[in-house]
């Protein structure tokens, strides 16, 4: 049986995989993706701990599973938002490379 | 058999996220992180979380998906020619990540309750979506509500967004 150590392994791994997008892409789709991939290792982490920390019932904390549910909300809220704000960029600068956009670079 | 499951599904999710990251064609990028939301969602019901593995494909793969490509095809994406690469940014952010993985890896050793087993679960009769709606609408339905109040907003600031004269 896998424990609960290697499920948040697995998902820190995966921030770790989504940071590294973050970090060393210069695209900003990819960087877009790369923050869905963080997003997702936290839900893994907090489903691991929900399915950890079993009630009194004998049933799992379903809080945390709300919590995962409201994030994954949010996460679809924000990309409409995002992919919205990267459209409006590209018909100003057709680019959605990073180093091309340093106006604000200091 | 569950062991064997988490690892096929684990490494799988892992390969397909490493993916995104090193593919250099933005289609490609997006057809593993599919790959990757669905190895999740099996990760999710191995943790006996069906609904919110079902929610997952529902929104990550099916919804999310669909908007990144539609950007991608609307945006006209070629794969990214290469660059020169700048050695000293790459090599910070191969150390920040170094010390990052090394940090988790201490981290979720230290953790006393990190080598537990997951105690069994009680059979209730009621399917896991049962339970969590009940949480859903009795403890958190503010909350719920605010969420929706959020989406309406993010919609209709996505339509002011991709107006053609933006002020």
């Amino acid at each position: 049986m896998p424990t609960l150590g290697d499920y948040l392994l697995v998902s820190g791994l995966l921030f770790s995989i989504g940071l590294a997008g973050v970090l060393l892409r210069r695209n900003l789709l990819i960087i877009f993706m790369s923050l869905e991939l963080m997003l997702n290792a936290a839900n893994l982490s907090l489903v691991a701990f929900a399915r950890h920390g079993v009630t009194a019932f004998g049933l799992p904390d379903y809080n945390a599973q709300v919590l995962v549910f409201f994030i994954i909300t949010v996460a679809a809220a924000e990309v409409a938002v995002g992919l919205a704000i990267i459209v409006a960029l590209y018909r100003l600068r057709q680019t959605t490379h990073v180093e091309d956009l340093n106006r604000m670079k200091f | 058999m569950l062991t064997i499951l988490f690892w096929v599904f684990s490494v799988l999710m892992l390969a397909s996220a490493a993916a995104v990251v090193l593919f250099r064609n933005p289609v490609n990028s997006a057809m593993s992180l599919v790959l990757t939301f669905l190895a999740l969602a099996a990760l999710f019901v191995t943790l006996d979380a069906f609904f919110i593995g079902i929610i997952q494909i529902l929104v990550y793969a099916g919804a999310v998906m669909v908007l990144f490509l539609f950007i991608i095809m609307l945006l006209d994406l070629k794969a990214e020619t290469r660059r020169r690469l700048n050695i000293a940014a790459l090599a910070g952010g191969l150390a920040v990540l170094g010390g990052f993985v090394v940090l988790v890896t201490q981290v979720v050793r230290s953790l006393p309750s990190s080598a537990e087993h997951f105690p069994p679960l009680a059979r209730t009769g009621y399917p896991d979506a049962y339970e969590i709606g009940m949480t859903l609408f009795s403890g958190f339905n503010l909350p719920f509500q605010v969420i929706g109040v959020l989406l309406l907003v993010s919609t209709v600031g996505v339509v002011v967004l991709s107006r053609r004269n933006l002020r």
